[in-house]
């Protein structure tokens, strides 16, 4: 409305003090009352054409853009205005012209229908008022509750930020600790690991000289075998009937390679065999194969005699250790956990809670809602998920993905996605419709698409500023 | 809406494989072909050329209109009886029984709307080897010929069509076990899957060839998701009619689908004939043909060479049990078919105007909130609609006639709200009842004794989708009563008069039945549901509708909407195709679709606009809308599966199309209306192929992407995707069409390339007819009652054009009872446009005026007078030269009125 007619209409009502029925055509707003002049040629608002008056609202379509018809359904793209006194004005398709429905609340589209309609436009008024007082309070308080909780958030924020920059500072001197104690606990722990190495050396160098019997014993043993004849030497004849000693493998000791087995001497006598002992060892079968049933004996009968050695020793250096030990311990955990901690407050700062992170009162927060079959959980900025009533598992409808409202206000909508598979279909997914309210409630949930959720929350950190205007009727506009 | 979808319903049964679901296709493993029916495996064994069959001449009986003869099986020296009439309006019947079976065989009742009227045979000549029979006049003779028997109809020197030509009947006829000469597989017992089937009848299977003579083109036998023109079934299965259940239907192929028509029509230049085999089992029908397999070189080869046989189509029908009796519809003109096979079974059913108009359905619309949203989504976006459509999920527990006390717990302020917009809803009442003691149909069925009964005679039961379920036995007239009775405003609670009914699964569907259907065993009274398979799903919409009619004291139209059916089934309301796909493909077979409903008496069809199945993209969506507005019955339907697909869901640019296009078909529901009570009165079928109206144009013959509604207006929807043209074959030598946006002329007999955008749909307006359009479309047909018409005059070269008018109060039964309607014949001749009266002795008054007139084609006048009650009254007009459209502006009759507009 331009402010000329408004002036024109505030005129009438103060001159006149009575409303007065303006003379127009049929569904013709005030705004455009100037083009439809009584008995001058009318021209099509989109300027197509002109056509006399009588042809204005005569149940004909003569203009393309459906103007000369304003009170009549005769052209499909025409639109009809109902001035609602009382209530709001609108306009109406055209093609809702005597339908036989009432649309307008002043009754007036159904003039000529036989339509029985009864102008609600009082009562439309009334509740709308009463709405939109309803609505203004809660605006209002919520509005309040919603500075409320900028300033809450404000304030946490800061709490947080300075508790990250306290924490961060604590770390380093929970960093620096846990280096010392590092260090007390290595040199406590030195003796015992100390004890350990000696031990395990003592360990080796036992088990090399059972080795070194062991061989000398099989040597000895081997050279009784090897010695056929007995006389105390043993000649190459005799090494040439262990085949497996043949070093080129094709399957025959020669005399040539017993020989040089036996480091080109005739026969070697024990002292001697002790340098061809180790050319041929590896390779040699004993008549009496049980060397390997001795060592595992030997192995499993002496690894429990070193440990017992090596525990008895821990003891002794373990009280010092382990205190150190501990110690180490619960500060690395303690940094470990102002780590956890850092990088919670840290995830927390870094979500958008809002322009002024009014929404921030809503994390690690959950509500729910239960229906006829569910109960419906949203945790914002976290997930949504449903389980039944009466038992059964809960399904996931969505984690946190992301603000998803209008171009104007992102913040009305909030989107879940990534939920539980549907079967033959996609993954379950929430949009959280939000809207201002007193009270931060899940109000409903639906699926109007299969597995596609949605849900409404009413939260004061959507609550507008309350415009600055009282809430009068409409009707001072049009009378 | 139907198929096993949700994991955790009775459809976990093992029939749906996941594999199935995620390739997207039918298990043809849950179906027979037909080596795998044991009787359909024994018929096709059989060679052509070897009848044991031969007429015992002596035995020959005259009476009034009726021959009977005996023939017999020279084999098994069974005798048969073969009654031969011949029926007014050029039709024979030719019915095969045995002589004296073991039990009465099957004859199936309520299809034919009466006995149908005979005319006097006349015995001809006579001697050895058979009978010359004289079927009236225009020279048309029928010879029975003794040995082999075979009977050929004659027109002159012309054979139109003969029977048992190749030898293939073949009467298995009813015998004691003990007597069965051989033990063959299937014929006592026969195993599919896990289901066997016990047979306790033996071999009860029919045979019969057909042989047409000259015939290329053969259509109908619906259900198939096929082509149009009928395929030769060599070295393949044979077409399949046996009303099944198919999950995620496969396309080009002969499977049986959920309804059954055994009707088929042949066609050539000469003469359009039917053939009506009238069996309600499972049916085969083989068809061959000796210029299959010839390439058009093959065949001008022939003609040049003159020597070429007779081009013949050979037609084999296969039915499991019952008796053979055939109609020959012998035309000779397609409507001369159409009037003939009405008058056996009558017509589509007039329906509702307002079911006409756009209906809107998902499975499912949640709740009261949800289906009110979607009603105000509608006038949100100006888009107009009639119906809003409930599937199962509404009723509480898949009780039917119950309503979810959660979801719907105030049905009546919702159907209030409803009829407050003048709109309507349809709620499914499947015939599957929840076996539940606490289900008061449950428990009446049960104390009346209705369900059907296994073999034990035990109430059948089968799962589906409430569970166990009980199937109501309604081949039994004093069920359907009892059903119909349960359609009364105080049985059905929550029921107003704005509440319509939907009847799936009624082929009738049974999750864990052999072939998802009942078991053949199962009894019907006496009968075995092997001899009324194909008919149940008739007589489920049969009680309903009649239901819906008795509420009203008989005075409103019914509105019930079937997906089984059977030759009858046109009576009782509109089908639709199923469960079909959001694929290009599923969009273009609809068309082939339903024009072989229509051909067959189904003229109210249409098929899930958008696909059931998955999601369309919104170009098939755009494309699917504009194809459905031009099909009869125009719904949008989608699975529970799919996301949510209402018109305004797809940005502002394609609400717009899809507004556009609703608007469209609203702006032509007094021409659809107008069709459907000329298809109610006569049997043309409302959507047809064109060589309906083109029998000599051969190029008509095998098209069916696009089609025609009544004679007058071409449809070519696009149905490819990221389609930028089209190629349209307007027909019709010396004719012209206008495209209905553009007003651009064009001549007949051409192939019109038309470019396209995704806001085109090609339609055509024929020179030489008028169409009467309400251009005032509002938000539901109920609103647009009153308003005026506009005519479109499409003049032909010669300045001629005729049209009808068709009024009446829209839904009630008065225009049949009381003649309260309105019908007039509008002609323009000599530079005149005349309104006269069709029906001088009815009466209706409308409020309704013409508004305007165009006439497409005119040239410019001096001056335009209308001449009504004696008086002359100057008209304004207005002059298009670019397009030659005049514009009469506002000559303001009365729409029942007589008057005469003339051009000078």
């Amino acid at each position: 409305m331009t402010c000329v007619h408004l002036l024109l209409t505030l005129v009438f009502a103060v001159s006149l003090g009575t409303p007065v029925e303006i003379q127009r055509p049929r569904g013709v707003p005030l705004t455009s009352i100037q083009f439809y002049v009584e008995n001058k040629p009318f021209t099509c608002l989109d300027g197509s054409r002109t056509i006399s008056f009588d042809r204005v609202n005569d149940d004909y379509c003569d203009c393309k853009d459906g103007s000369d018809e304003p009170g009549t359904a005769a052209c499909p793209n025409g639109s009809f205005h109902c001035t609602n006194a009382g209530y709001r004005p609108m306009f109406i398709p055209s093609s809702r012209i005597n339908d036989g429905i009432c649309d307008c609340c002043d009754t007036t589209d159904e003039y000529n229908s036989g339509a029985k309609c009864e102008n609600t436009c009082k009562e439309l008024g009334r509740k709308e008022r009463e709405v939109l007082q309803k609505m203004a309070e809660i605006t209002k308080e919520g509005f309040l509750l919603k500075q409320h909780l900028i300033e809450e958030a404000k304030k946490g924020q800061q709490e947080k930020q300075s508790k990250v920059t306290d924490m961060q500072g604590n770390k380093k001197q929970l960093d620096e600790k846990v280096e010392v104690l590092r260090t007390v606990k290595e040199t406590a722990e030195q003796p015992e690991k100390e004890a350990k190495e000696r031990h395990l050396k003592a360990w080796e160098e036992q088990k090399a000289a059972i080795r070194l019997e062991k061989d000398k014993a099989k040597m000895a043993e081997a050279f009784l075998e090897l010695d056929d004849n007995a006389d105390g030497f043993v000649s190459v004849s005799e090494l040439q009937s262990h085949a497996e000693l043949d070093a080129d493998a094709d399957g025959t000791l020669t005399e040539t390679e017993a020989q040089g087995l036996m480091g080109g001497a005739e026969q070697v006598d024990t002292s001697t065999f002790e340098s061809v002992w180790p050319n041929i060892k590896d390779k040699y079968h004993s008549e009496v194969s049980r060397e390997e049933a001795d060592m595992s004996c030997l192995v499993s009968s002496e690894v429990p005699f070193g440990q017992k050695v090596f525990f008895l020793e821990k003891t002794v250096v373990k009280l010092s250790a382990q205190k150190a030990r501990d110690d180490f311990e619960e500060a690395e955990k303690a940094l470990r956990e102002m780590d956890d901690q850092i990088r919670n407050i840290e995830k927390e700062l870094s979500f958008d809670f809002g322009p002024d992170a009014e929404f921030t009162y809503l994390y690690s927060q959950c509500y729910e809602l239960t229906t006829g079959e569910y109960i419906y959980r949203l945790c914002p900025f976290n997930r949504v998920s449903q389980k039944p009533k009466y038992g059964g598992s809960e399904t996931n409808l969505g984690t946190w993905g992301s603000w998803s409202g209008p171009e104007n206000n992102k913040y009305l909508l909030m989107k879940y996605d990534h939920g539980t598979g549907c079967w033959q279909g996609p993954n379950r997914s929430t949009t959280v419709k939000l809207t201002c309210g007193k009270e931060t409630v899940v109000t409903s949930t639906s699926e109007p698409s299969r597995c596609e959720y949605l849900i409404e929350f009413t939260t004061p950190a959507v609550c507008q500023e309350p415009a600055n205007t009282d809430l009068s009727p409409h009707d001072h506009e049009e009378l | 809406r139907k198929s096993c979808a949700v994991p955790s319903s009775p459809c976990s049964c093992s029939w749906t494989s996941s594999s199935v679901l995620l390739t997207f296709a039918v298990d043809r493993g849950n179906f027979k072909t037909c080596d795998q029916s044991a009787f359909c495996k024994r018929q096709r064994a059989l060679k052509p050329g070897q009848s044991p069959y031969r007429a015992l001449l002596e035995t020959l009986e005259l009476s009034d209109s009726r021959l009977t003869l005996q023939l017999i099986n020279d084999n098994n020296k069974v005798h048969l009886l073969l009654e031969l009439y011949r029926l007014q309006g050029n039709m024979t019947r030719v019915k095969i029984n045995e002589l004296k079976p073991l039990r009465p065989r099957f004859e199936v009742p309520d299809v034919l709307i009466a006995e149908p009227p005979t005319e006097p045979l006349s015995v001809l000549s006579k001697d050895d080897n058979g009978v010359v029979l004289s079927l009236g006049a225009k020279n048309q003779r029928l010879i029975v010929s003794a040995r082999p028997f075979r009977l050929d109809i004659m027109q002159g020197p012309e054979v139109l069509l003969s029977l048992n030509s190749r030898g293939l009947l073949a009467f298995e006829h009813l015998r004691l076990h003990k007597d069965t000469d051989k033990e063959e597989d299937g014929l006592w017992e026969e195993t599919f899957k896990s289901h066997t089937d016990t047979k306790p009848n033996g071999p009860t299977s029919i045979s019969l060839d057909f042989s047409l003579p000259g015939v290329e083109h053969v259509y109908g036998i619906p259900e198939h998701a096929d082509d149009l023109k009928l395929k030769t079934t060599d070295g393949g299965d044979p077409y399949r009619l046996y009303n099944l259940d198919v999950f995620q239907y496969e396309l080009y192929n002969p499977m049986a689908l959920y309804g059954s028509i055994p009707v088929m029509l042949a066609h050539n230049t000469q003469r359009t004939m039917g053939i009506f085999w009238l069996n309600a089992a499972e049916t085969w029908v083989d068809i061959s043909s000796n210029t299959a397999g010839k390439t058009v070189f093959g065949k001008m080869l022939d003609f040049v060479q003159g020597s070429s046989e007779k081009p013949q189509t050979d037609v084999r029908w296969i039915s499991e049990s019952g008796i053979i009796d055939v109609f020959i519809m012998l035309g000779p003109k397609p409507s001369d078919v159409f009037s003939q096979y009405a008058s056996l079974t009558g017509t589509q059913s007039f329906p509702p105007l307002a079911s006409l108009g756009y209906h809107q359905c998902r499975w499912n619309y949640n709740d009261q909130e949800d289906v009110k949203s979607v009603d105000q989504g509608f006038d949100q976006h100006d888009i107009p609609y009639d119906f809003i459509w409930l599937d199962i999920e509404h009723a509480d527990g898949k009780r039917y006639f119950t309503w979810d006390p959660h979801k719907f717990p105030q049905p009546k302020e919702m159907l209030q709200g409803l009829m407050d917009k003048r709109r309507k809803m349809v709620a499914i009442v499947d015939p599957h009842i929840r076996v539940d003691s606490g289900y008061k149909i449950h428990n009446e069925i049960t104390s009346k004794d209705f369900y059907v009964k296994n073999k034990d005679g035990r109430n059948y039961e089968g799962w589906c989708w409430p569970g166990n379920s009980g199937y109501p036995d309604f081949t039994k007239p004093e069920m359907r009563a009892w059903w119909s009775s349960m359609f009364a405003y105080d049985q059905y609670e929550g029921s107003m008069e704005n509440l319509f009914t939907w009847n799936d699964m009624n082929e009738p569907s049974v999750f864990n039945g052999p072939e998802v259907t009942m078991h053949k065993d199962a009894l019907h009274g006496k009968w075995e549901h092997r001899d009324i398979h194909n008919i149940y799903g008739l007589y489920v919409q049969m009680a309903t509708a009649e239901g819906q009619t008795q509420r009203s004291g008989g005075v409103e139209r019914p509105f019930v909407l079937t997906r089984a059916f059977f030759a009858g089934s046109q009576r009782y309301g509109a089908v639709w195709t199923g469960d079909n796909a959001a694929e290009w493909d599923h969009l273009k077979i609809s068309i082939p679709m339903c024009l072989s409903l229509g051909l067959v008496g189904v003229s109210f069809c249409g098929a899930d606009v958008g696909g059931f199945f998955k999601n369309p993209s919104t170009e098939l969506l755009v494309r699917w809308y504009q194809t459905g507005a031009y099909q009869p019955f125009f719904r949008a339907h989608a699975h529970l599966d799919t996301t949510r697909r209402e018109p305004w869901l797809f940005g502002p640019e394609n609400t717009a199309l899809i507004r556009e296009v609703i608007r469209q078909r609203y702006a032509l529901l007094p021409y659809w209306y107008q069709l459907l009570y000329q298809a109610h009165k006569t049997g043309m079928p409302v959507m047809r192929p064109l060589w309906v109206d083109y029998p000599k144009d051969t190029a008509t013959f095998t098209i069916d992407d696009e089609f025609l509604i009544g004679s007058d207006l071409l449809v070519h929807p696009v149905t490819e995707e990221g389609s930028r043209g089209v190629t349209a074959y307007l027909p019709g030598a010396g004719e012209v069409w206008y495209d209905v946006h553009t007003f651009q002329k064009h001549n007949g007999a051409q192939n019109l390339y038309i470019p396209v955008t995704l806001s085109s749909i090609p339609v055509f307006q024929r020179g030489g007819s008028i169409i009467p359009r309400k251009d005032r479309v509002r938000r539901s047909s109920a609103c647009m009652e009153n308003d005026p018409y506009t005519l479109y005059v499409a003049l032909s070269p010669k300045k001629f054009a005729e049209g009808e008018l068709y009024i009446d109060d829209g839904h009630s039964l008065n225009y049949d009872t009381k003649k309260e309607f309105i019908h007039r014949s509008l002609t323009f001749a000599n530079n005149a446009l005349t309104s006269s009266n069709l029906c001088p002795d009815c009466n209706f008054l409308t409020s309704s005026w013409i508004e305007k007139v165009l006439i497409l084609g005119a040239s410019k006048p001096s001056k335009v007078l209308l001449k009504m009650d004696g008086k002359e009254t100057p008209v304004d007009f207005e002059f298009d030269t670019s397009m030659s459209v005049l514009t009469l502006r506002k000559p303001g009759m009365n729409a029942g009125a007589d008057w005469t507009l003339l051009l000078q």
